[in-house]
């Protein structure tokens, strides 16, 4: 084996300054002449422990290490690359409960593999899917395939995609487009990016089997624009695929000839819906139409169109190396395989985890995620992001599948789950997501267009202090109706952080509106912020990060905030190194 | 106009689909999307001046003003809005006198506010020219953007 070190760098590990890492590296072992290769990997999911450097030493051994700066990545040259001593306070061990509860299907390659070559992903059964396919299957054959895998829409919505691929295969047309959705919109979720940077191959071949399977020869990927990498891997792996004849006219020698395109967006969460990401990629305003006919009838151009999410094409090739029967055996009677998350919030452990379908809820947050920063009490997990809704602490022991999480309120959603705790208000949490689908609203329909304004406005007013009796009732019977109205799944489920908030944490909007109290202190009309004489040691910290100088006060002595002059930003709360500044709220 | 503009009309011309791809490089090369520019990509794909600038609205990627020389994107996704990301537009604001969706008069800055950067796991975070800087507290932030002036 060749003695190589690998260091992630997807978006997230650069961010936390994975360059340094890499370059001191590449530096120090020129510099020392050691014989080892330094190469870039994507995400391995543990974004925690950002920037991770990976030794995988000739003898078969590895040693991931953690949080490694610049410092940390010469003592690794010098203590284990030139001295054979692994660096133990940077270890992460390999018995890490983070990586040890995950099942790896999609993620196999990601943080393993360089994305930039396709080299390293022939290594490990690249294309050996199509291959397969091309040399001993027929496209129903396939569709057979993947239907009896079980395999869902990992986009949220959880329809078969065997039977999407049989409506595609079967339309009349002599032109047909398949379509890779990666216009990952929700915020809080960032499973496609990771996928398409960490193994842009896997989700090409998973494209292109589908496009032998329903008869098509041209395709796209619809990319959203804030994932400036992905687009680049995603373009390098396009060429190399080409280069070896794994794209273009007859592929290996067989009658199947397949294009594609990359296609950036330009800022629209709505183009997630597949009608209104074909009205963009035809270079129109990404407004989503009535449906039927559906994309597999009639869609890009008018042409049938089979479109499915970065995952779902991602675990077409594991499914068709290992069969559809091995693949069902993972998860539980009606959602198969496993589901990537990206986990983040006020998680001890956040990043991106793929588990089999099955697990619960409480086994993620506990014991993959390592809890709740800080110790404080776990409440809440937002899954699905604004289409989704907010599972309480009580029902965590749901387990991870789509019928279940339906049960809830939630949804499974494309993956998004944010972990809330003590300190997140709920309320709020249903203000940001309505302000969120409100201006993201295309203005189509008018429920969604008018009604999630108003609906946005009553959760101001609660959040502001000015709710009164009758926002409650008002939210409910309009949030029935957006759902009722709405063209697209933008509308329809736009009113799920609300109705979810209101049905586990009812309370919480009653307190805001009737004792003008946000328990958990976050609704800057509701608090004040003081100073506890008792513990203020007048260290004078407050008053310089106050950027409206409110906090005052003079050296040793015992500080105070002005309450006319306080805008609440809470910088001093943040900053006080003796827990001096109080936050109170209710009306007094 | 400018050479690589008419170069780029005529490298988009008759191909399905060009409208979007034309608007964003346009922009890429022009720094935004003048009235001019809006009105020959009209009449190179054969559209009305008023459906080039529906598309162009629709979508928020697209300036109709020059830039600011560094561009601040703070975060709002999810994650970042519960861990504090308000409080990043406040340091902006108070601090800085930077404004939400405003170029500062100096045409220093241009701050954005978007819906995810999709680096969850370190939130908040902002992205200054293209650079995503993470775990963020308001003190960091005062701390990069002085950086980022100075260095101007």
């Amino acid at each position: 084996m060749k003695a190589e070190i690998a260091v992630g760098m997807s978006s997230c590990g650069i961010a936390a300054g994975a360059r340094v890492v890499l370059e001191t590296l590449k530096a120090d072992v020129a510099a020392k002449a050691l014989p080892w290769t330094v190469v870039s990997t994507g995400c391995s999911g543990a974004c925690h422990r950002e920037p991770l450097v990976e030794i995988r030493q000739a003898d078969g051994r590895t040693f991931l290490y953690g949080n490694v700066d610049e410092a940390g990545a010469r003592r690794i040259t010098v203590e284990h690359l030139a001295g054979g001593v692994p660096v133990a306070d940077l270890l992460v061990p390999p018995d890490y409960p983070f990586l040890a509860r995950q099942k790896r299907i999609v993620l196999a390659n990601c943080g393993v593999i360089d994305p930039e070559s396709i080299d390293e992903y022939l290594a490990r059964d690249g294309y050996a899917a199509l291959r397969k396919v091309l040399s001993s299957m027929t496209g129903d054959q396939v569709i057979a395939e993947i239907t009896a895998s079980g395999l869902r829409g990992r986009g949220g919505a959880g329809f078969s995609t065997g039977m999407k691929w049989t409506f595609a295969r079967k339309a009349k047309g002599a032109k047909k487009y398949v379509i890779c959705n990666a216009d990952e919109g929700d915020p809080g979720a960032f499973m496609d990016r990771s996928v398409l940077e960490g193994d842009p191959h896997a989700v090409l071949e998973g494209m292109l089997v589908a496009a032998y399977a329903i008869g098509s020869d041209e395709g796209y990927f619809y990319v959203r624009a804030e994932y400036p990498l992905a687009v680049k891997r995603l373009g390098i792996a396009i060429a190399q695929a080409t280069e070896h004849g794994l794209l273009g006219e007859r592929i290996l020698g067989s009658g199947f000839s397949f294009a594609v395109h990359v296609k950036e967006g330009a800022g629209a969460f709505v183009c997630g819906e597949e009608t209104a990401l074909m009205a963009s990629i035809e270079g129109r305003r990404g407004m989503p139409r009535l449906r039927p006919p559906f994309p597999a009838e009639r869609g890009l151009w008018d042409a049938p169109s089979n479109i499915n999410n970065v995952e779902t094409y991602a675990n077409v090739p594991p499914i068709i190396r290992m069969g559809a029967p091995a693949y069902a055996a993972i998860g539980t009677e009606k959602s198969k395989g496993t589901k990537v998350f990206a986990l983040a919030g006020k998680i001890a452990r956040g990043g991106m985890i793929e588990v089999p379908m099955g697990i619960s809820l409480r086994t993620i947050v506990e014991d993959i995620g390592g809890g709740i920063q800080g110790g404080r009490a776990f409440k809440a997990v937002q899954m699905g992001g604004p289409s989704g809704g907010c599972v309480p602490a009580s029902l965590a022991d749901v387990l991870i599948d789509y019928d279940s999480l339906t049960a809830t309120g939630a949804i499974m959603g494309s993956g998004g789950m944010v972990v809330m705790d003590e300190s997140t208000c709920m309320v709020d949490v249903a203000r940001y997501f309505l302000s969120f689908t409100q201006s993201e609203s295309c203005g189509k329909c008018t429920f969604c267009r008018i009604g999630t304004k108003r609906m946005l406005e009553a959760l101001t007013r609660i959040t502001d202090g000015r709710g009164s009796d009758a926002d409650i009732p008002m939210l409910e019977e309009l949030a029935a109706k957006v759902r009722i109205s709405s063209l697209c799944g933008l509308g329809q489920t736009a009113p799920n952080p609300v109705l979810t908030t209101l049905r586990f944490f009812r309370e919480e909007y009653t307190e805001h509106i009737a004792e003008g109290r946000c328990r958990a202190k976050k609704c800057k009309a509701l608090i004040r912020f003081g100073v506890i004489a008792e513990t203020c040691t007048g260290c004078m910290l407050c008053a310089k990060v106050c950027p409206t100088k409110a906090a005052r006060g003079e050296r040793k002595k015992v500080h105070a905030i002005d309450q006319a002059t306080c805008i609440k930003c809470g910088l001093c709360h943040e900053a006080c190194r003796f827990a001096a500044i109080s936050i109170e709220t209710g009306r007094h | 106009m400018d050479q690589a503009f008419r170069a780029l009309l005529d490298r988009w011309k008759g191909v399905k689909g060009s409208v979007i791809p034309l608007l964003q490089q346009t922009q890429d090369l022009l720094g935004y999307l003048p009235e001019e520019a809006m009105r020959d990509i009209a009449a190179a794909t054969g559209r009305s001046p008023a459906e080039i600038c529906g598309v162009a609205t629709f979508y928020a990627q697209f300036r109709f003003e020059p830039m600011g020389k560094h561009n601040l994107k703070v975060c709002h996704g999810t994650a970042c809005h519960v861990q504090g990301a308000d409080g990043l537009d406040t340091v902006l604001e108070t601090k800085f006198g930077m404004k939400t969706g405003e170029t500062t008069p100096d045409r220093g800055f241009t701050v954005e506010k978007v819906a995810c950067l999709g680096c969850c796991s370190l939130a908040p975070v902002v992205m200054i020219d293209g650079e995503v800087y993470g775990r963020l507290t308001g003190d960091k932030l005062a701390k990069i953007v002085s950086g980022v002036k100075e260095s101007a």
